[in-house]
């Protein structure tokens, strides 16, 4: 069983309901994009936050990546929407 | 010469701009980048990604400073509340010539509003908050610098 500790920002985080969290995903749970669909089960908050997966950006730790991505090795996975500073 | 900050409080851009004279450069190029108080907007809240942030507004500095062989750049960007009026970033480059300092710091801005992991959520004076959606214009201008 992997433990991976998961990052909530901006509307994302207010949906879910914490800034963070730590999980045990189980083992098909291979990538990014199977990840928030497992999440999405968690709460109706998570529910809520995860509904809409393109409107999801996410981070391995600390480097950018596609909801494609691969879980092999992650110990950290951010979740957020698109970028709005500047 | 970089200097990337990230920080609540305010920040004095004339004194950065002086800074960045001392480089021995020929023109320095800024952008400051202000709340605006359109709509009855009372407070723009800027959430940001700690472990992230500063790393990744570096690396874009740093890709500025060699693609536009800049003798130096400034990113500082705010986070937390801010009012109307105030200043939220100040993008600044120094270079030989004005063209390398002005490209550089228009890619830096833009680069900035797709790319950095920060998030704005307005708050209005009916009390109605929200956050704020990306925009397609945002990422065409920064699909310009690719």
């Amino acid at each position: 069983m992997t433990t991976l500790r998961i990052l909530y920002f901006a509307w994302v985080r207010e949906r879910v309901g914490h800034d963070a969290e730590t999980v045990e995903p189980p083992l098909e749970v291979i990538d990014v994009s199977r990840l928030v669909t497992w999440l999405a089960s968690r709460s109706a908050g998570h529910a809520e936050a995860f509904a809409e997966p393109h409107r999801l950006r996410a981070a391995i730790d600390g480097r950018f990546v596609s909801l494609e991505a691969s879980l092999e090795g992650a110990r950290e996975v951010s979740l957020f929407p698109p970028v709005t500073g500047g | 010469m970089i200097r990337v900050a990230v920080q609540a409080g305010a920040f004095d851009a004339g004194k950065e701009l002086a800074s960045l004279a001392e480089s021995g450069a020929g023109g320095i190029a800024s952008f400051t980048g202000v709340v605006r108080g359109e709509g009855g907007l009372v407070e723009l809240f800027l959430e940001h990604h700690p472990a992230l942030t500063e790393a990744v507004l570096r690396d874009m500095v740093e890709a500025a400073v060699a693609r536009w062989d800049l003798s130096a750049a400034t990113v500082i960007h705010r986070v937390g509340a801010l009012a109307p009026g105030e200043p939220i970033v100040l993008v600044a480059t120094a270079a030989r010539h004005r063209g390398a300092a002005l490209d550089a710091c228009a890619a830096l801005i833009d680069r900035l509003k797709t790319e950095a992991p920060f998030w704005k959520r307005e708050r209005f004076d009916d009390g109605r908050t929200g956050w704020v959606e990306p925009r397609e214009a945002d990422e065409a201008a920064a699909a310009r610098w690719r």
